[in-house]
């Protein structure tokens, strides 16, 4: 699905010529069209070169500089990356992330798997059930990790109630260093589920009949249909739907802010936090900034291993990409 | 009935329908259908609930003594009217500034020919990837320069302008038939009356999409309404209900913070639920995630 959005935004060639298309753009027939255009895009544009493109070159300077806001920004060159390297802390914020990220991506995926499995059979109330799955998608973070925080707290929560009452003498939850990062996960996937089971959904609901009743023919069992219609053709959108999940996985911020603001005792900090607490806690904004740098690079390498990957196991990977 | 009779099976690619099987998924479905459900209805239970109810030992779901007076002592307590306003007043500026730019580059990009579009747009789609917590900090720096800090202006003027609704508005203008424009711009319309007469209204699937996704994620929106809006005057309802939990005193008054969380959630439930469909839409197409 992701390859599919590429190809729909090949532009065409890029034309040859230069400054003598642009004069003929301005001279010609299609004079009127040409300025159409500019001026339909100008307002976009400017807000783009103010507000994005400015901005992620202005990052690049600041990741360079010692700066607190007060005073002039000081340049250092790389420095803030030799901090970085000897930061106990940032290590433990980017094995978290990864911690993090790791973990509930896939725990996430496998249940949305079955749930969409689930749903795309043709029974009745199967919508109603679609839009519960999916309610908790569309809660905001702040509200549903507010719940959350009630629903594990140790004494009064309802989780450990529910647990006393089969008997089981639940943990601290939030508040227990083993178990906050786990607290998290579970709360991020209860939110974030209904995504990933939407687009499995739709990639399930687009496998032609046919090919399932041709593996019947040959006398494929329940598995075997699964392991080579069902599985394959649905690879396009289990791929799509790993690497927008690590994307956002590795820049999760609200739930930890809420629930477990970072502890106990740096337990769930994860990067983006501690960006945030460097930044506009401790005004350390060139450290800030070359934090921010980490995580773009590794969302990066991310992305690009997940699209070299893809090609192994993603059917029709190639033909889509160009 | 004719479709229910065509039953097709795809769980593990089984032909008939099996009844015991359908059952069986009734019952997983069900049993995860709580699971979700029970925060929600945790959360609205509570909200009723005064604060002996609150700390009661084993807790009971429903309220003992209901205390309808919880929200409207929230309300005041948060000074939620003035949030709502807020929230409000950023997600509506937000919604229409982001329909406005993005249908009319998307209109540029799609139909109109002039030097250096292609490479625009390349552009466009190259920093649509940029992760937001790189823009974080000099964004930050940005609004203090324009002295925007603790004012509406931050949270509004940067988003109005999305790479993603450009991208999505330009991809769906392209499928629109060329043959209904040329008509028009043969009746002697120009470019704007095109794009407002002709284009516009048959983009709207397109449109309703872009709204209810910008919708949610600005109402929803935190990490930097948090960094830029420090004074309680311009704070926005997810803010309320996050500095609202930790001015606590002895007792977190979990009933009040409830009931303030059941009002904020509110109208996104009511937005889902009328724009459903094209909320589905736009994830299946795009991909992109709303909410959290």
């Amino acid at each position: 699905m992701a390859a599919g959005v590429a190809s729909g935004m090949s532009p065409g060639k890029p034309k040859r010529g230069g400054l003598a298309e642009f004069k003929r753009a301005f001279t010609g027939i299609r004079r009127g069209e040409t300025i159409a255009g500019y001026l339909f895009l100008a307002p976009n544009f400017i807000g783009f070169i103010i507000f994005l493109l400015f901005p992620i070159c202005f990052a690049f300077y600041i990741m360079l500089t010692d700066w607190s806001l007060s005073k002039q920004p000081e340049f250092i060159g790389l420095k803030n990356f030799e901090t970085m390297v000897n930061d106990r802390l940032f290590w433990k914020s980017l094995g978290n992330s990864f911690y993090y990220t790791f973990v509930a991506v896939p725990t996430g995926i496998f249940i949305a798997f079955w749930l969409a499995l689930a749903l795309n059979r043709k029974m009745r109330g199967i919508i109603f059930f679609r839009t519960v799955y999916f309610l908790p998608q569309i809660t905001l973070t702040v509200a549903a990790a507010t719940v959350w925080r009630w629903i594990y707290q140790p004494e009064i929560g309802m989780i450990n109630h529910l647990l006393e009452m089969i008997g089981i003498d639940g943990p601290k939850w939030i508040h227990d260093t083993k178990w906050a990062m786990p607290s998290v996960i579970i709360m991020s996937n209860w939110q974030g589920i209904g995504f990933a089971m939407l687009i499995l959904l739709a990639g399930l609901q687009g496998i032609p009949e046919e090919y399932y009743e041709a593996a019947s023919i040959d006398g494929a069992s329940g598995w075997q249909r699964m392991r080579y219609v069902t599985l394959p053709m649905l690879s396009p959108a289990i791929f799509f739907v790993i690497v927008t999940s690590l994307i956002s996985a590795f820049q999760a911020f609200d739930q930890f802010f809420i629930l477990t603001q970072g502890g106990p005792a740096h337990a769930t900090t994860p990067l983006t936090l501690y960006i945030f607490q460097n930044a506009f806690s401790f005004f350390k904004m060139g450290y800030g900034a070359a934090l921010a740098a980490v995580v773009f690079i590794i969302i990066l390498v991310i992305t690009i291993v997940q699209w070299r990957l893809a090609r192994r196991w993603v059917i029709g990977f190639d033909e889509d990409d160009n | 009935m004719a479709s229910w009779q065509k039953t097709k099976d795809n769980f593990l690619g089984q032909k008939q329908t099996n009844l015991l099987m359908d059952l069986l998924v009734y019952v997983v479905l069900a049993i995860v259908g709580i699971i979700f459900i029970m925060p929600f209805a945790w959360m609205v239970a509570n909200s009723f609930k005064d604060i002996r109810g609150i700390y009661q030992y084993p807790p009971t779901f429903i309220p003992e003594v209901w205390q309808f007076g919880n929200y409207s002592e929230a309300w005041t307590m948060t000074h939620f009217d003035l949030g709502f306003l807020n929230s409000a007043f950023v997600a509506a500026a937000v919604v229409l500034g982001q329909l406005f730019t993005a249908s009319l580059a998307g209109y540029a990009f799609a139909r109109l020919r002039f030097p250096g579009r292609d490479k625009i747009f390349l552009l466009y789609i190259s920093l649509m990837m940029v992760p937001f917590t790189v823009l974080l900090i000099p964004l930050y720096v940005q609004m203090r320069w324009f002295g925007w800090i603790s004012t509406l202006q931050a949270v509004i003027v940067p988003f109005l302008f999305t790479p993603w609704g450009t991208f999505m508005m330009r991809q769906f203008m392209v499928t629109i038939p060329r043959e209904l424009e040329d008509a028009a711009r043969i009746d002697g319309c120009g470019f704007f009356r095109t794009y407002w007469l002709i284009i516009l209204p048959l983009t709207k699937p397109a449109l309703a999409t872009l709204a209810i996704f910008t919708f949610v994620n600005t109402w929803n929106s935190f990490l930097w309404p948090l960094i830029v809006l420090g004074k309680p005057k311009v704070k926005t309802l997810p803010l309320l209900l996050a500095s609202f939990q930790n001015q606590s005193g002895m007792r977190t008054p979990w009933h009040l913070i409830m009931a303030a969380a059941t009002f904020i959630v509110i109208p996104v439930l009511i937005a889902f639920i009328v724009g459903q469909k094209y909320y589905v839409r736009g994830i299946v197409t795009s991909g992109i995630k709303g909410g959290g």
